[in-house]
């Protein structure tokens, strides 16, 4: 308890040292005043004793209530391997994945829990609870052993020649640099090989190909478009194909939408670009590439749900709020002489979000 | 009340034989009494009204006067006596009987107020009164007609109704029909417990902002595979468990956020707090 009242010894000695100093020339001048405000070392509060070591009834229900936990332990672990049992997943039926699912969870989590809380309420509890002080000792070293440990990296040194021999180090520093740079060239390659420009520009869609219906592949006559509607469509023959069904999806998803004549605002390059009102769309959201589907009939404008860009599709989906940087490319589209719609060609720019190689 | 007692007491303590109740009612007899007469009157009533409401789905030319009056004391202040239409209501013209069964079935109409979207809200008439509308409407202009009933049973397939429903409709309606948000106040409402009536009239019609899907787009068939994947998600309880409005990531990580990293914050601060 020495150190409780250091500062105030350390206080009065040093106000007794500064006065001894001055004694031989001037009286010394009332520095002790400052110290007089100095704050006093508070101490250790006085040690609070637990209810367990206080009552013995207390610890009594202590014990009890831990080893209730342990037993509630292992209640829960033979509840998993019941439940694991009795409420088997049967594949026909979706909703009993949820009871086993459950019983399972709720038996692992009292097995486990039961061990950690009972575990730690032990020791909290019961276990040695008198506050102890344990002493700190200086972590500077003794000074001779400092003194050995640079005299081990001076031998060191002269026993390797590491600062003596140049080449020899110089060499060995190039080396370490230049090891991890196929590390680069063998990262890098984990990004798609194929040219990202020709990737995403060319989809499924060439001239001809007919609209069908997302997900059952049947072509679409124009005359079923009817003012307000909104068409899922992907190119006839996507649904029939047997590989890379999904890639070519996400680059060919289109969304088909009839507005009235003369609500749309055409320029005139692209008036060729509609038919009767019917327009077609790329569904992939310019920014991040999110599917944008949410019409709004009336108001005639897209929602991408991701993060809310708009397209106006009146004004061939230019961007009218949100973070999306581009509009919507535009599906050229017609009709084939039987009224079905057909693709006049392929997207004119690559689909879906920037990067790095796409023309601006 | 004391005078039966005492009677009760005088006739125990007179006979030697317990007391038989004379002339005296039995306690429950009043009870009997009014429930019997309940169910009659309730049974007769029921018997009468339930021969009204036998044919009011044919559009007789009653119906349809009966419905152009209720249009003209209800609707026509915003639609124009004769649906065609004003500058604070579209024109019916052509919109069918089934848009009149939604729009007014499901509450939405009279609109209360103008707004983005019109809210649901009690329905204000009687299913013969909406029929007779929903007839003075159609009398108009061919329009969409409620489906036959085979078309709302609900009993196709799901699995088709599924992959439907994730391709036309969840994007605004949420994977499973919990609603969502639309832009600028709004809203694709949710879809728990909504009649298959009503939600075959509403892709039929197109009501509001919401695109419409044709009997073209989507066949009658599909449409009823669609509801029966509705009447699914309704009558199934989630498999995984509490499924705190279906809102997904959101309400999940609101869920998470508090009660689990609270749970985690108070555990770790009891791992370390002196026991008591």
């Amino acid at each position: 308890m020495a150190e409780a009242h250091d500062g105030v010894d350390s206080g009065e000695t040093a106000g007794k040292a500064v006065a001894q100093q001055d004694d031989h020339s001037t009286p010394a001048p009332p520095v002790a005043v400052a110290r007089l405000d100095r704050i006093e070392n508070p101490g250790f509060p006085p040690e609070r004793l637990r209810v367990t070591d206080l009552d013995p009834k207390k610890e009594k229900q202590a014990e009890r209530a831990i080893s209730a936990l342990f037993f509630l332990s292992i209640v829960g672990s033979v509840l998993a391997v019941a439940a694991y049992i009795l409420f088997p997943i049967d594949p026909l039926d979706p909703g009993s994945i949820r009871l086993n699912n459950m019983f399972l969870g709720i038996g692992l989590t009292l097995a486990l829990l039961g061990v950690g809380i009972g575990a730690v309420h032990w020791s909290k509890a019961l276990m040695h609870g008198h506050e102890q002080v344990e002493m700190r000792h200086p972590t500077r070293g003794v000074d001779e052993t400092r003194e050995r440990a640079v005299e081990i990296f001076s031998e060191a040194n002269a026993e390797s020649g590491f600062t003596r021999r140049r080449l020899v180090r110089n060499s060995l520093i190039g080396a370490i640099i230049a090891t991890p740079i196929p590390a680069i060239a063998l990262f890098r390659d984990l990004a798609p090989a194929e040219d990202p420009v020709a990737l995403l520009k060319y989809t499924m869609w060439e001239a001809g190909t007919r609209l069908a219906r997302d997900p059952s592949g049947t072509p679409i006559k124009a005359s079923e478009v009817t003012i307000g509607s909104v068409f899922h469509v992907i190119p006839e023959g996507l649904a029939e194909l047997e590989s890379h069904r999904l890639e070519e999806k996400a680059k060919a998803a289109v969304l088909l939408m009839r507005l009235p004549v003369d609500a749309l605002n055409e320029t005139e390059d692209r008036a060729s670009w509609s038919y009767d009102g019917i327009v077609a769309y790329s569904k992939i959201c310019t920014h991040v590439g999110c599917p944008v589907a949410l019409y709004e009939q009336q108001t005639h404008h897209l929602l991408c749900p991701c993060h809310q860009s708009q397209f106006d599709v009146a004004n061939h989906c230019k961007v009218i709020f949100g973070p999306a940087a581009r509009p919507l490319p535009q599906l050229p589209i017609t009709v084939d002489e039987e009224g079905y719609l057909v693709a006049q060609s392929d997207f004119t720019e690559p689909v879906g979000p920037s990067f790095w190689e796409r023309a601006l | 009340m004391i005078r039966r007692i005492e009677t009760l007491h005088t006739m125990a303590t007179t006979s030697a034989a317990p007391a038989r109740r004379v002339g005296r009612r039995h306690p429950l007899a009043t009870t009997a009494l009014l429930v019997v007469g309940l169910l009659a009157t309730g049974g007769a009533y029921a018997l009468a009204t339930t021969t009204a409401t036998a044919d009011t789905r044919a559009a007789s030319a009653q119906l349809i006067e009966d419905g152009g009056k209720l249009f003209a004391a209800n609707c026509a202040s915003c639609h124009g006596i004769n649906a065609e239409g004003t500058a604070a209501g579209p024109t019916l013209i052509g919109a069918g009987a089934l848009a009149v069964d939604f729009q007014v079935g499901t509450g939405r109409m009279p609109m209360a107020a103008s707004g983005p979207q019109a809210e649901i809200k009690p329905v204000q008439f009687t299913q013969e009164q909406i029929d007779a509308m929903a007839a003075w409407v159609a009398d108009l202009a061919p329009g969409p007609a409620v489906p036959a009933s085979r078309y709302i049973a609900g009993d196709g397939d799901t699995a088709i109704g599924a992959e439907l429903f994730r391709i036309n409709c969840a994007m605004c309606h949420n994977v499973a029909g919990a609603g969502g948000a639309l832009t600028e106040g709004k809203w694709a409402p949710g879809l728990a417990g909504v009649d298959p009536v009503h939600v075959y009239g509403a892709m039929v019609t197109g009501p509001q902002n919401m695109p419409v899907f044709s009997d073209l787009n989507l066949t009658p068939q599909e449409k009823n595979d669609i509801i029966t994947y509705l009447k699914y998600v309704d009558e199934n309880p989630s498999v995984g468990g509490w499924d705190l409005g279906s809102l997904g990531p959101v309400s999940e990580g609101l869920f998470i956020w508090i009660f689990g990293l609270g749970a985690l914050v108070g555990v770790t601060i009891w791992l370390t707090a002196k026991s008591n």
